[in-house]
């Protein structure tokens, strides 16, 4: 059994989650894996438990592996951008 | 036992190489080797993939050009043909181009945490899980059967329970043929709704020819069949009561536990077809006595080509297979199963149950904001009943204008019209027409399907564009014309079209 996570290795988590998630190309997986992150991290903050806490993280963890392997795929395959997606003018 | 331990030594190999066992999975996927691994390739090569409404862009503003040459000589009423074309399709330029995908009933974009759990599939664990002599069998038998209990899980069956299909289609033909061949010996009648997907109407057409009587349970305005008629219409001789639980047209939820009762009492199998409603509603196949469930993958962001049929083991449920074979899946679906489909429907399935209430209070609230808003616009309906419904489907009339021509002026928001079974044919939707809409009503019937992927920005732009359009293709009409100025249409005589 792992220990609870610190509040630091819990930020450090949720920073990872934003950033990978940031990565995804495609626009409708982006925001919805922002999104959820978000949700996600502000209702288990209210876990006091820490043997529930400690295996939040763990499977958050396992998360965070495919939402990098994911954001990397993402970006391999790439399509046009919606019409809702603001494009920069190159 | 021996099977088993070496079963999971190798797979926590192949999980080794993920990152997923003992290497820390932080480490193993430093953030900045990804972002090398990806610049690299994003740098060289070229990869985007353009949707063709880029050459339609194009196009149109050919036609356009051309057009305004003779433009006086085109314009009708103060609309010149550009300008129709202008009103017709906006460009925002400084934005994409790529329509916003808004058919969710169609199918569903694949989850990349699907995506996830099928390409170890793809890449190394390629087995034929129906091989018990080796490892390269148990590897995937094992990724199947994990799948099996995520399916079942969420409508509270055993695993044992589930046998997979190639979708929804199939699992259907399988019941409406399966059950009445094998008990026509004693029974010969099915009872069935007239709203129901083609493959079952398609399926139960077909046993007429084999002798057998179907009968086609009307809906009210509201789309709902009454409990009452159901039960007149059984006949000691029916062996089949097949009733959908959420329509993909119209979103209409059938009162499947009521039904479910029904069902029981007389001795009849019931199987729904819960292609639509798989995941997304509360389905209980014990406390609501369904006997049979047809489900679907690809409406619960897993992979098309694969879907499942829930059928019930005590009190035993029984058919003839379509299929002769190697009897896999109890006998009832031979053929070899395709373990990265199967794994990635599993993960689907899963995270359905995972996400679900994250999933249904976003889309109910989505849904409520479209609803709202294109119900504000006059003379618009919505067709089903308000209250029996899954919010990810809204369908609504606009009075007055051609929803095909809405369509063609929407083409930056990928919808489909009532009539989409068969999106060839401009056939009005059978299933408006059974809620008793006329022709013009159900011409004009647009449907919208919100899912998980779906956000709030896309759903102010479809809620901006649909409202300019539904009002500019009104001043075009004739009709609408004659209604502002308060003339009773129905009070016309119009000739046949
Ligand atoms: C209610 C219903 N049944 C059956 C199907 C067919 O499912 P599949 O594509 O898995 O064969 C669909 C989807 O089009 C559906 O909406």
């Amino acid at each position: 059994m792992s220990a609870a996570p610190s509040r630091g290795q819990v930020l450090n988590l949720y920073k990872q989650f934003i950033k990978n998630a940031n990565q995804f190309n495609n626009y409708n997986f982006k925001e919805y894996f922002l999104r959820r992150s978000r949700e996600s991290f502000r209702a288990n903050s209210k876990i006091q438990d820490p043997v529930e806490l400690a295996k939040v993280y763990r499977d958050a963890q396992f998360d965070l592996a495919v939402l990098k392997r994911q954001s990397i795929i993402s970006q391999l395959y790439t399509f046009d951008k919606l019409v809702v997606e603001p494009v920069a003018e190159k | 036992m021996l099977k088993n331990t070496r079963t999971n030594g190798l797979l926590k190999t192949s999980y080794r190489v993920f990152g997923l066992q003992n290497v820390h999975p932080l480490k193993f996927y430093s953030s900045s080797a990804a972002a090398t691994a990806v610049k690299k390739i994003a740098d060289n090569i070229s990869l985007e993939t353009h949707t063709d409404i880029q050459a339609a862009a194009r196009e149109q503003a050919e036609e356009r050009s051309s057009a305004g040459n003779d433009s006086a000589s085109n314009g009708v009423g103060g609309f010149t043909a550009p300008n129709a074309l202008k009103h017709a399709y906006q460009e925002n330029t400084g934005f994409g181009t790529r329509p916003i995908y808004l058919d969710m009933q169609a199918t569903t974009p694949t989850d990349p945490r699907v995506l996830d759990t099928m390409l170890k599939f793809y890449t190394g664990l390629y087995g034929n899980p129906h091989s018990n002599t080796h490892a390269y069998g148990w590897e995937t038998n094992k990724e199947i059967e994990t799948a099996r209990e995520h399916v079942a899980k969420l409508i509270n069956a055993d695993p044992k329970e589930i046998v997979f299909t190639s979708g929804a289609t199939e699992s259907n033909n399988m019941v409406v043929k399966g059950i009445a061949r094998f008990y026509k010996k004693t029974k010969n009648h099915i009872i069935t709704t007239r709203t129901e997907h083609k493959c079952v109407l398609e399926a139960a057409r077909a046993m007429i020819n084999e002798g057998f009587e179907v009968t086609f349970l009307n809906v009210n305005e509201d789309g709902l069949i009454d409990l009452e008629d159901l039960k007149k219409n059984i006949r000691p001789e029916t062996c089949l009561i097949s009733v959908m639980a959420v329509n993909n047209e119209i979103g209409v939820m059938q009162p499947i536990k009521e039904i479910g009762e029904i069902c029981r009492k007389n001795k009849i199998f019931f199987h729904t077809d819960a292609a639509q409603a798989y995941g997304k509603v509360p389905l209980d196949v014990d406390k609501m006595n369904i006997d049979l469930m047809s489900i679907s993958s690809h409406k619960i962001y897993g992979p098309k080509g694969i879907g499942a049929l829930y059928v019930r083991r005590r009190p035993r449920v029984r058919l003839d297979p379509l299929l002769s074979g190697g009897g896999q899946e109890r006998g009832l679906r031979s053929g070899t199963l395709a373990p990265p489909l199967v794994a990635g429907f599993g993960e689907a399935a899963r995270l359905m149950k995972q996400e679900y209430d994250a999933d249904v209070a976003h889309i109910t609230r989505l849904s409520k904001k479209l609803m709202d808003n294109l119900l504000a616009l006059e003379h618009t309906t919505l067709n089903g009943s308000s209250k029996h419904r899954y919010p990810g489907c809204v369908n609504v009339s606009f009075a007055y204008v051609e929803g095909e021509s809405l369509l063609m002026a929407l083409r930056d928001i990928a919808l489909s019209s009532g009539s989409a079974c068969t999106s060839a044919s401009l056939e009005p939707s059978y299933v408006l027409h059974a809620l008793g809409k006329d022709d013009a009503l159900a011409h004009s019937s647009i449907r919208f399907g919100i899912g998980r992927f779906t956000t709030e920005d896309e759903v102010d732009y479809v809620i901006k564009a649909i409202v300019e359009r539904v009002k500019y293709l009104r001043e075009l009409s004739p009709l609408w014309e004659m209604v502002q100025e308060g003339i009773d249409l129905n009070s016309i005589k119009w000739s046949g079209h």
